[in-house]
C-alpha cells in the first residue's frame, strides 16, 4: 500500500500535445481525450513487448496510436465520400484499461481461479512490504484466506503495520488501474507498475460482484478509515460505496479484504509456497498466515535490521529507447536540450551532453518542444556512441549473504547453507545485483532435481520457471564438475535448493505478469559465475562428508572383523586368556594405525 | 560343520596320518607367524603365489606349467581385515577337518561361512577365491588341496571302452570292479576324488573328447571296442577330477592320451592346454593335474584343408582372434612350441574355425570310418 507521495501527476499526456517520433506501430485504439488515465489504455499489451523500457514507455506508446487514428481518418476521407476507413472509424472507440483487463486478465496473472488467488495475495503483500520499508517499519504482515458458503469463492484478508494511506487517496490506490507512485521511479522496489492491487480488486469485483473493503490508519492521533470500493470499469474511476470512521486496534497500517473466485491448493505454486519463499528473501519480515482450514503458520523475523532504502536514480543514457526519450522530453522541466540531458539522466556531465549534441548535430540550446522526430532519433543514436560512466550502483540493496542464509534457515532444513552477493553490474544501463543461495543436504530429497527458488527484487517468482534466465544459468552450469549428478540439459539431481535473486532498479521480466526474468547475457553471466562458486563449495562439502562417512565405516569395520581374526587364531592355536587379550589389544592398535594412515 | 556332514565319504580313520600331521604343522606355523607379528605390533602378512599366466613357466621336460616365484602379500589393514579374517577362518576350518578326518566341497565351505557373522561370504565366488588363495599359500609347503580337505564338487566326465576301474564299496569298503564296457550305450562317471582308484586295461590309447555329442556317436557305434581304446568326455574345459583321472590312466597304464576337440582358439588354448599343462589360475596344483603325455589329434587347422571342411566352417569371431593372439603372445606353452605357433598362424590366416561335428559334412559316421582311422595311422604327426 505504497502511496506516499502518490499524487496524480500528469502521467499520460492528452490528445493535444505534440507527438514524438512514433517508432512502434500500434493497434487501433484511440484516445479521445478523456482524462489522463484513459489514454493509458494500451499500456498492458504494449508493455508485454518490452517492459524494460523505463517509466514513460506507456506514454510513448500511446501517442502513435492516437496519431495514426487521426491521420488514418483524414487520409481515407480525401474524396469526401463514405470510405472503408469511415466505416471502420465508426466502430473505433476507446477501450478503457479496465475493459482491456477484463478480456486480458492472464496478462496480469489472473488466468485461472488458482492463480488469481495467489496473484491477489502476492500483489497485496508486495505493496505492504514496499510501504513498510519505505516508512522504515519492520513489516508485520497477516494473510488470511477465509472460506465462503460458495465452494468456488474465498475471502482474502491482508493486513500490515505500514504507514497507512490518507483517506482521500484510498479510492485511487485500490480502485483505479495504473495509479501509483512506483511507475515513474527508477528504483529497486517490488511493485513497478501500479496495476497489481487494483487488478486484484477488479478481478474480485468481476467474479463475485463484491466490493473491496479497506481499513487504513496513518497514526495514533488519526482515526482509522473504512471504505468499500468498486471500480467503474468503463471509466477506470473508483466508486465509493461506503465510507466511515471506525475503531481499529492498530496504530497505523492497512487492511484490505476482498472476495474472489478462487481455488485453494497446497504445494507447488501455492500461497503457502509464495509466503515461505517471501520469508526466505525477506528475513526482516514477520508473516502470519491462516489458511482456509484455519491452520496458522508463522514465519518469524530472522533479523531486526531493515534493508537500507534503495536510492532513486535517473535513467542512464545507455538504457533509454527512443520512444522513452521522446516521452522524457515532454515531461521534463528543462527547456533546452543540453540542460535536459544533464538534469534528467545519470552520469551525463556538461561535457558528455556537449558531445552528444555534437555527434547528433543538434544545438545544445535547441528547444525541446521544437525538436523533430529525426533529431530525437539522432540524439538517441548519439547517446550510444559517447563514452559515458556506468550508472551508480548504490541504488541496489541486495538481501545480503547473511540475510539470505538466515532466510533459508527459517524455511529449509538442510546441512549446509551458502550464499553469495555479487558486485553490482550493468545491463543496458540498468544496474543490477545477482545473489545466489544454496541449501544442501539434510532432509532434502536426494533423488529429485534440485528445487529452484527465484526472486526478483525480493519477490518470489512462482511461474514460468523454464523461461527464466536463472533456469538457463543452472542448466548451462556443469554440476558434474562439482560431484553432482546432472542429466543432459537439465537441472542437477541433488538434495539441494538453489535460490537466485535478481535485484535491480528495473527488472527485465519476460511478461507483464512478472513471472520470469529475460535472458540478458550480462545477467546470465553473473548468475553462472555465482553458481559455479557455490558449486565449488558444495563439492568441498560433499568430499568432506564422504570422507567422514568413509572413516566411520572403517571404524565399524574394525569392530566388525577384529573378533573374527582373533577367534580364528584361537581356533587354530588354542590361545590362553592373557594371549587372547593381548592379541585383541595389539590388533586394534595395528588396525587403528592403518586407518589413520589412510585418512 | 564336521558334525553336520552326513555325506560321510571319510568316516574311517585317516588314510595317511603322517601327511595329516604335516598339514596341521603348516597351518599352525602360518597362524603362529600372524600371531607373532601381532605380538610385536607389526602388521601381519600372508604371502601367496601369484596365480596367473604371467607367473607360470613351461618346462617341456617337466611337462606342466610351473608356478613362478612371484608372491603377492596380503598385509592386514583396515581395508583387508575382512578377507584376512576369512582366510584365517578357512585355515581353521581346514585344520578342524583334518583333525576330524572330514572334507568339504567349495560349496559346503561357502555355507560353513554363513556361521561367521559379518565375516560370512555373500557369494560363492568370494569364498572360492579365498580358498584358492589358501590352497596356493600351502602349495608352497607342498600341501595339496586334498590334504587341506577341500574337495571339488564337480564330478568328472563320462568314460567308456576297454577299462576296468577298481573302486571301493562306500558301505562295506570292499573293492569292487567296474567294467566300463558294461554300461551298454551309457557310460561310467568319474568320481570327484580319484586318488584311491586302480585300473586294468587292454586298450592302446585314450581319446579325450570335447563334446558329449561326439562321445555319444563313438560310443553308440561301438568305436571303443573296434579301436581298442578308452573314450572320455571332457564336456568343455576338463574338471580337476577328469584331468587327474586321465593323468592317473597315463601314469598307471602307460597309455597315450589323444585330445579330440574343436578347431578353434577355445578348444586349443583353453581345453587342450589346460588338459596338458594346467592353467595359470590353478598353477599351484598343475603338477598333479596336468597330463603331459596328451597329444592333439584334431581337429587341426590343417585338417580343414586335408578333409575339405572349408565350407563347413564359421568365421573367427573377434573374441576368437583375440584369444588366439593372446595365446601366441602370453602363453608360455604355445610360445615354446613352434608347431603350435604355426597352427595358430594358419588359423588366423584362414580366419575360420571348425567344430568336431563339421566332419559330419561327409556323412554321420565319417568320423569313425575315415577321419579317426586316417589320423591314428600317424600319431607322430599330432601336435604336441
Amino acid at each position: 500500500m505504497a502511496t506516499k507521495g502518490a499524487e496524480q501527476q500528469g502521467l499520460f499526456p492528452t490528445e493535444g500535445e505534440p507527438k514524438p517520433a512514433a517508432a512502434k506501430p500500434s493497434r487501433a485504439t484511440s484516445s479521445t481525450a478523456n482524462g489522463a488515465g484513459e489514454s493509458a489504455a494500451p499500456r498492458p499489451s504494449a508493455a508485454a513487448r518490452a517492459n524494460d523500457d523505463a517509466s514513460d514507455d506507456a506514454t510513448a506508446d500511446a501517442e502513435p496510436s492516437s496519431g495514426r487514428d487521426r491521420s488514418g481518418s483524414a487520409g481515407g476521407s480525401g474524396s469526401g465520400g463514405e470510405t472503408v476507413a469511415h466505416r471502420l472509424a465508426a466502430k473505433q472507440r476507446e477501450i478503457s484499461v479496465s475493459e482491456f483487463f477484463t478480456k486480458n486478465r492472464h496478462l496480469l496473472g489472473f488466468d485461472n481461479p488458482r492463480k488469481a488467488l495467489l496473484t491477489a495475495i502476492k500483489e497485496a503483500v508486495d505493496n505492504s512490504l514496499d510501504a513498510c520499508e519505505e516508512a522504515g517499519i519492520l513489516p508485520d504482515v497477516k494473510v488470511e484466506i477465509l472460506p465462503t458458503p460458495r465452494e468456488d469463492r474465498f475471502r482474502v484478508v491482508v493486513e500490515d503495520n505500514g504507514p497507512g494511506i490518507v483517506k482521500q487517496q484510498l479510492p485511487h490506490v485500490f480502485a483505479r488501474l495504473l495509479y501509483g507512485s512506483k511507475f515513474h521511479v527508477l528504483k529497486q522496489q517490488r511493485g513497478q507498475q501500479g496495476i497489481g492491487i487494483s487488478a486484484a480488486a477488479m478481478y474480485g469485483q468481476l467474479t463475485t460482484g463484491k466490493p473491496l473493503s479497506v481499513i487504513s490508519r496513518i497514526g495514533k492521533k488519526h482515526p482509522a478509515n473504512y471504505v468499500e470500493l468498486k471500480i467503474d470499469t468503463a471509466r477506470n474511476k473508483p466508486e465509493v460505496l461506503r465510507e466511515m470512521e471506525t475503531d481499529w486496534e492498530k496504530e497505523h497500517g492497512t487492511r484490505i479484504e476482498l472476495e474472489l473466485e478462487a481455488k485453494v491448493q497446497k504445494g507447488k505454486q501455492s500461497v503457502d509456497e509464495y509466503l515461505a519463499q517471501t520469508a526466505i528473501a525477506n528475513p526482516h519480515v514477520r508473516i502470519e498466515y491462516r489458511d482456509w482450514e484455519g491452520q496458522v503458520t508463522v514465519f518469524e523475523r530472522a533479523t531486526k535490521t531493515l534493508p537500507a532504502q534503495p536510492k532513486q536514480i535517473q535513467p542512464h543514457p545507455y538504457g533509454v529507447e527512443v520512444g522513452m526519450l521522446g516521452g522524457m522530453m515532454k515531461t521534463t522541466e528543462a527547456k533546452k536540450l543540453a540542460a535536459f540531458l544533464k538534469s534528467d539522466f545519470s552520469r551525463v556531465s556538461p561535457r558528455v551532453a556537449e558531445e552528444i549534441c555534437e555527434i547528433a548535430k543538434v544545438s545544445p540550446d535547441a528547444r525541446l518542444t521544437s525538436l523533430e522526430p529525426e533529431k530525437i532519433e539522432a540524439i538517441h543514436q548519439a547517446m550510444s556512441q559517447v563514452k559515458i560512466l556506468a550508472p551508480a550502483t548504490d541504488c541496489i540493496v541486495p538481501i545480503g549473504e547473511a540475510g539470505l542464509v538466515a532466510g533459508m534457515k527459517k524455511v529449509i532444513n538442510a546441512d549446509l547453507y551458502l550464499a553469495e552477493t555479487r558486485a553490482p553490474k550493468i545491463y543496458r544501463g540498468n544496474p543490477f545485483v545477482v545473489e545466489v543461495g544454496v541449501a544442501y543436504g539434510g532432509e532434502l530429497p536426494a533423488e529429485e532435481p534440485v528445487r529452484l527458488v527465484r526472486f526478483a527484487n525480493r519477490v518470489p517468482l512462482l511461474y514460468q520457471q523454464g523461461a527464466c534466465v536463472s533456469t538457463k544459468a543452472i542448466i548451462t552450469t556443469d554440476w558434474r564438475n562439482y560431484m553432482l549428478q546432472q542429466p543432459k540439459e537439465s537441472l542437477p539431481v541433488a538434495p539441494m535448493v538453489i535460490v537466485v535473486h535478481l535485484a535491480s532498479a528495473w527488472v527485465p521480466f519476460t511478461s507483464e505478469a512478472k513471472e520470469a526474468v529475460a535472458h540478458y547475457p550480462e545477467i546470465l553471466k553473473e548468475m553462472r559465475l555465482s553458481l559455479m562458486e557455490m558449486g565449488r563449495k558444495i563439492a568441498t562439502h560433499i568430499r568432506k562428508t564422504r570422507r567422514a562417512a568413509d572413516e566411520a565405516k572403517k571404524r565399524d569395520y574394525i569392530d566388525m572383523f577384529l573378533p573374527t581374526v582373533v577367534e580364528a587364531l584361537h581356533e587354530i592355536l588354542a590361545l590362553d586368556k592373557p594371549t587372547l587379550d593381548k592379541t585383541s589389544g595389539n590388533l586394534r592398535d595395528i588396525l587403528e594405525a592403518s586407518r589413520k594412515k589412510m585418512v | 560343520m564336521a558334525k553336520d556332514d552326513k555325506k560321510g565319504s571319510n568316516k574311517k580313520a585317516s588314510a595317511n596320518p603322517e601327511l595329516d600331521k604335516v598339514t596341521i604343522q603348516c597351518i599352525d606355523r602360518a597362524a603362529t607367524r600372524v600371531l607373532d607379528s601381532i605380538a610385536k605390533k607389526k602388521q601381519p602378512e600372508l604371502k601367496f603365489p601369484v596365480r596367473s599366466l604371467s607367473n607360470v613357466d613351461y618346462d617341456a621336460k617337466k611337462g606342466f606349467f610351473e608356478l613362478g616365484e612371484n608372491l603377492s602379500t596380503r598385509t592386514l589393514t583396515v581395508n583387508s581385515v575382512k578377507t584376512f579374517a576369512q582366510t584365517l577362518k578357512l585355515m581353521s576350518l581346514s585344520k578342524q577337518m583334518v583333525q576330524e578326518n572330514n572334507s568339504a566341497t567349495k560349496r559346503e565351505a561357502y555355507y560353513v561361512s554363513k556361521n561367521w557373522g559379518d565375516a560370512r561370504f555373500t557369494e560363492q565366488p568370494e569364498s572360492d577365491t579365498v580358498m584358492d588363495d589358501v590352497e596356493a599359500m600351502f602349495s608352497l609347503d607342498g600341501v595339496t588341496r586334498e590334504q587341506l580337505r577341500f574337495v571339488p564338487d564337480e564330478h568328472g566326465g563320462a568314460v567308456a571302452g576297454e577299462l576296468i576301474v577298481i573302486d571301493r564299496d562306500p558301505n562295506t569298503h570292499e573293492p569292487i570292479e567296474i567294467d566300463c564296457t558294461r554300461f551298454g550305450t551309457g557310460a561310467y562317471t568319474i568320481p570327484s576324488s580319484v586318488e584311491h582308484l586302480k585300473f586294468r586295461t587292454n586298450a592302446k590309447f585314450v581319446l579325450a573328447i570335447e563334446t558329449g555329442g561326439m562321445f555319444q556317436r563313438l560310443q553308440s557305434n561301438g568305436y571303443p571296442k573296434d579301436a581298442h581304446c578308452i573314450i572320455v568326455s571332457m564336456a568343455g574345459v576338463p574338471t580337476r577330477s577328469t584331468r587327474r583321472f586321465l593323468r592317473r590312466l597315463t601314469d598307471d597304464l602307460d597309455l597315450p592320451v589323444y585330445a579330440f576337440v574343436d578347431c578353434d582358439p577355445y578348444g586349443i588354448a583353453n581345453i587342450y592346454r589346460t588338459l596338458k599343462v594346467g592353467s595359470g589360475n590353478a598353477a599351484h596344483i598343475n603338477q598333479f593335474f596336468c597330463v603331459p603325455r596328451a597329444r592333439f589329434l584334431g581337429v587341426t587347422p590343417q585338417d580343414i584343408l586335408d578333409f575339405k571342411l572349408q565350407d563347413a566352417t564359421h568365421p573367427l569371431q573377434e573374441v576368437d582372434e583375440k584369444r588366439a593372439k593372446d595365446a601366441l603372445k602370453n602363453d608360455p606353452f604355445f610360445k615354446k612350441n613352434k608347431a603350435w605357433v604355426r597352427a595358430f598362424e594358419q588359423m588366423l590366416a584362414m580366419k575360420v574355425r571348425a567344430e568336431q561335428q563339421a566332419l559330419t559334412k561327409w556323412g554321420l559316421n565319417y568320423v569313425i570310418d575315415e577321419y579317426l582311422p586316417r589320423k591314428l595311422k600317424s600319431p607322430g604327426t599330432f601336435l604336441p
